[in-house]
């Protein structure tokens, strides 16, 4: 159980991450790159389209941050290429990481898996870590004006379990208790509420932030659907191999 | 009687015997996303900060 539990989620994670990379190249890579122009030219119009008409399309992330960050002798990937392989890197292992907890997924539900019903698991880790805390804390630009870095974290935390055990009620428990319950749930922390910033007006023009929004909702949905039917086929050809 | 008993635990040793393996992948899952999504480490934030905009993790 160890060695399919393992081999699923990293061969679903790797090749997911790596699917995801390619797909962040032409969704929200460019909007990033293009908002950091934006972030750093501290609100001058006159810096519209500064550096991606320049040519200079790749700056490293420790200087895309202004001054503060730039100041520090922290150390971040140069340009360009070396930024493509540390951001690949962080995707698959992201990847391998959510691709663990899908397999875990399958393993507690006990239901049979293949690729089809991969793709639906898939979808349900869509709305828990995307669609639902995306509500609250919407997927940001860099040089976007937030709430405090810690409460988002735990609002994000706090939607994430409550949307996964709201999900869990309504489809592998039968009655109306637990569909109840599963909708108190899931909406329970949008009532609360999820940190908001103090003033809003930052850097990045409204109409790249509202393009990477869906840049990333989309770009996450590629994501999980793709993990998704990837760990169901590998989950099922483990299977008949143990068999 | 003594058949259905002995199924009953036969099935709470089958579950019990994929919990651990389950329960291990979740928490290591947890902890790679946590490692490259939310850890505040600005080395980390720095090399996989294009990974976090477009997981929409909260970031800065």
């Amino acid at each position: 159980m160890f060695r399919r539990i393992f081999f699923t989620a990293i061969l679903a994670g790797l090749l997911g991450g790596l699917a995801i990379s390619v797909v962040q190249e032409f969704t929200t890579t460019p909007l990033i790159l293009h908002a950091e122009d934006f972030e750093n030219s501290g609100g001058d119009g006159s810096h519209k389209h500064g550096l991606l008409d320049r040519g200079i399309t790749l700056i490293a992330p420790a200087l895309a941050h202004g001054p503060a960050d730039s100041a520090t002798s922290t150390w971040a990937p140069g340009g360009g290429l070396e930024r493509k392989l540390f951001t690949t890197l962080a995707n698959i292992i992201t990847g391998i990481g959510f691709a663990l907890i899908l397999t875990a997924c399958f393993t507690l539900a006990g239901r049979p898996i293949s690729g089809q019903t991969g793709v639906l698991w898939g979808l349900a880790g869509f709305g828990i870590a995307s669609l639902a805390p995306s509500l609250g804390v919407p997927p940001e630009l860099p040089g976007t004006l937030s709430a405090d870095l810690v409460s988002r974290q735990s609002w994000w935390f706090l939607c994430v379990a409550a949307t996964a055990g709201g999900l869990w009620a309504m489809v592998f428990r039968k009655g109306a208790g637990w569909m109840i319950g599963g909708i108190v749930a899931i909406a329970l922390p949008h009532l609360i509420g999820a940190p908001q910033p103090e003033s809003i007006g930052g850097n990045v023009p409204p109409e790249l932030a509202a393009h990477f929004v869906a840049a990333s909702l989309v770009t996450a949905a590629i994501f999980w659907c793709a993990t998704g039917w990837l760990a169901g086929t590998f989950w099922e050809r483990f299977s008949s191999r143990e068999a | 009687m003594i058949q259905n008993a002995q199924d009953t635990a036969n099935s709470i040793d089958a579950r019990a015997s994929v919990a651990a393996p389950a329960l291990l992948a979740l928490l290591l899952g947890a902890f790679l996303v946590l490692g490259t999504g939310f850890a505040h480490s600005d080395t980390i934030h720095n090399a996989a900060h294009d990974s976090r905009h477009s997981f929409a993790f909260p970031c800065h």
